[in-house]
């Protein structure tokens, strides 16, 4: 389960002011717990009646869980990516909202008996349904789901053995918007956001045959397993009375198949949903994750190149345009150049990739260029329009009594000094682009940053991955800053 | 225009808010003359010689130059002045030279890009030029790299290398020590030997007495009887 669209803070900024209040009154300390209602029903959600209030099965079993604890539950906002990183650092008892089972999960933490028993489906368009029944029918082609998931894994194992072309997001709704838009061929998804998605959006259809199972589990922090055995005693006895199937069945989550499998775990030793990796640490992983990270690292730099050639020469055209226009042309730029700076650049992607795919269908990468180059522009535009503006009245006389058309005086003679003074502020903007390169990881491109945030997520520490993307961001901007110093030395003493 | 002038300003009239910065100047240059508007700070020199280059609107009055003519009104479009651009060249106060291009590349621009001289010709005129404002070693030397005295003459080569008909001069012994001003005196005479005219703005008078074959006197923007 997962994250949808972002309205993240003003959600999460109300509910986690407001839920402090009702584990207050009780004499013990609250459980608090954390989860993300940004992924709404049936995990957790706002309350239309209250959104001040959660709600979802999520949220009943952490009730379940609290007071079976005799505590009174508190819920944490927190986004879901990050839910294993905030339980570690404290700031919440337990992590819910369908966190998936897995070895990695169960080496970093103190991971519950498995609640809840969920198929790994895979969706297609209605007209590719006969085609597309399973992976293996997908060689060649684009398949979504989202990033950090075992769905993701799946598909990762799946591109080295079958040939298909993993496609990463950072929310669960556009990987079906964008399939039935035909960027995507097929998403592997758990069957409850799949059900979900198809109720909401017509135009794809979901297998009936899973890819495979997995399981949602809470997690507590690895030095609290006592709590974890009480939680596991208290979800025991409520799979035995029910309790948990009536949550199940309120929110329509409730099939043949979960019955079978709280059955079995009811019956049987409690069920450890995955086995330990211990073999797996940071710095043995690093040589695992290298490739990945230098093929993101060079998309990051193909794309920031690109960018800034985009943004320079779009930038140029404003910059002239605002100096030697006409009053009509002038307004319109500065319009644009304000409305660009004025909004993110979030935003402005959003829109590109998915705003106007009725209208033109861009590839992501495409997307990406062209909204970080468009918005870089509006940045360089008024950097080249200060430096136009800073060159001496005396210079543009000069060149005019010697006859040069206006056109020439700026290629000739203008520009080049303009260059000069602008050469700095450029180096700064494009070190700047290359940082903000990693915000199109949410139109699906997986860059660097992206890629070392799914390494930390699969390996459960920042540590090594995180000094090995920074080494490399320093790496692609040491040189561009080293150059633009000789090139400014070598100007200066001209 | 009176026959055989080169430059010819009859009733020059600038206005500066309700400031009347020329009051009807006039000023006739030939062919081979050097003139020097002589005057205070502020009297209008640099004023006159801007309108002439046509870097400055004016208000009443007419300024022509071998066939072409200015009228009062807002400065014509750069593409409209390619007659008067060739005909006139101008040395600023502050030499002006390019700050990123050498000497030597100040000199050939206008030769290269307006003219359409091949780069071997121009450079060829430029090396000449400087040889014989003496600095011809200094060629590759960039404008910060120059004296003054060197980037004043620097600065006229590239007023000359398109060889106009009329030079204007804006205040050019500013920078130079007693002895370079006579050797500029020396190189301006030489230039009207050559056949061009020469419209000087100074306040040298020593400098004006010397190589100047007529001297105009301005006071608030009107010429001083002599």
């Amino acid at each position: 389960m997962k994250i949808t669209v972002p309205i993240r803070i003003s959600v999460a900024v109300l509910l986690t002011l407001s839920h402090r209040t009702v584990a207050q009154s009780a004499g013990r300390p609250p459980l608090r717990w954390g989860g993300d209602a940004e992924g709404g029903a049936p995990f957790v959600e706002a309350d239309p009646a209250d959104p001040s209030k959660v709600r979802g099965f999520d949220v009943e079993i952490a009730r379940m869980i609290a007071h079976g604890l005799g505590r009174e539950p508190q819920f944490v906002q927190v986004q879901w990516s990050s839910i294993e990183q905030s339980l570690e650092r404290g700031d919440f008892d337990v992590g819910m909202s369908g966190l998936e089972d897995r070895p990695e999960l169960r080496a970093r933490h103190s991971v519950s008996i498995p609640y809840f028993e969920f198929r790994e489906v895979l969706a297609v368009r209605t007209a590719d349904s006969a085609r597309y029944r399973t992976l293996s029918d997908l060689r060649g082609k684009r398949v979504g789901t989202l990033g950090a998931t075992t769905a993701y894994q799946i598909l990762l194992g799946a591109r080295d053995s079958l040939g298909l072309i993993p496609i990463s997001y950072d929310d669960d709704v556009h990987p079906y918007a964008d399939l039935v838009a035909g960027r995507v061929d097929a998403v592997l998804l758990d069957n409850i956001i799949a059900d979900r998605s198809h109720r909401r959006l017509p135009g794809f259809v979901v297998q009936p045959a899973p890819v495979a199972t997995g399981h949602y589990v809470a997690v507590f922090p690895l030095a609290n397993g006592a709590e974890r055995d009480s939680a596991d005693a208290i979800l025991r006895a409520r799979m035995r009375d029910g309790s948990l199937e009536k949550v199940f069945r309120a929110w329509n989550v409730w099939d043949d198949e979960q019955a079978k499998y709280l059955q079995r775990a009811t019956a049987a030793a409690p069920e450890q949903g995955a086995t330990t990796n211990p073999g797996s640490t940071a710095g043995s992983s690093a040589a695992t994750y290298l490739p990945a990270l230098l093929r993101a690292a060079g998309i990051t730099l193909l794309l920031s190149c690109l960018s800034m050639l985009l943004a320079v020469s779009v930038g140029v055209c404003i910059a002239a345009g605002r100096v030697y226009g006409a009053p009509f042309v002038r307004a319109l730029l500065t319009v644009y150049v304000e409305a660009v700076r004025g909004t993110p650049v979030l935003l402005q992607l959003f829109v590109i990739y998915y705003g106007l795919s009725g209208v033109v269908r861009l590839p992501a990468f495409a997307a990406a260029v062209l909204g970080l180059g468009l918005n870089y522009a509006a940045y360089e535009s008024e950097i080249y329009r200060s430096a136009l503006e800073a060159i001496a009245r005396p210079q543009l006389e000069a060149a005019r009594t010697l006859g040069l058309s206006e056109f020439q005086i700026l290629r000739l003679v203008r520009g080049p000094q303009a260059l000069r003074l602008a050469l700095a502020p450029m180096t700064n903007d494009f070190v700047a682009l290359l940082k903000d390169s990693s915000l199109v990881s949410v139109i699906t491109v997986v860059e660097l940053t992206k890629q070392t945030a799914i390494y930390a997520t699969n390996i459960g520490s920042w540590v090594v991955p995180g000094l090995l993307c920074a080494l490399a961001y320093l790496a692609l901007s040491l040189p561009l800053s080293h150059f633009a110093r000789r090139l400014e030395r070598r100007w200066s003493a001209a | 225009m009176e026959r055989g002038m080169t430059l010819s300003v009859r009733g020059l009239r600038v206005l500066r808010g309700e400031r009347e910065v020329l009051r009807g100047v006039d000023v006739d240059v030939a062919p081979g003359e050097i003139c020097a508007l002589m005057g205070a700070s502020g009297a209008g020199k640099t004023t006159v010689l801007r309108a002439v280059a046509a870097l400055q609107p004016f208000d009443g009055g007419s300024i022509t130059v071998d066939e072409v003519v200015l009228r009062p009104g807002p400065l014509p479009v750069q593409s409209q002045l390619g007659a008067l651009r060739r005909h006139v060249g101008m040395v600023f106060q502050a030499h002006a030279l390019f700050e990123h291009l050498s000497a030597l590349d100040n000199v050939t621009l206008a030769p290269i890009h307006v003219l359409r001289w091949d780069r071997g010709r121009a450079e060829s005129v430029a090396h000449e030029l400087l040889e014989s404002l003496g600095v011809g070693a200094r060629a590759s030397a960039f404008p910060r790299q120059l004296s003054g005295g060197e980037a004043q003459r620097v600065a006229i080569a590239r007023a000359l290398a398109p060889n106009p008909s009329l030079l204007l001069m804006d205040e050019p012994t500013a920078a130079l020590d007693p002895a370079r001003r006579g050797a500029l005196g020396e190189k301006l005479r030489e230039l009207a030997r050559e056949g061009r005219a020469l419209l000087v703005s100074t306040h040298d008078v020593d400098f004006a007495r010397a190589c100047a074959d007529r001297v105009i006197t301005l006071a608030d923007g009107a010429i001083v009887p002599a």
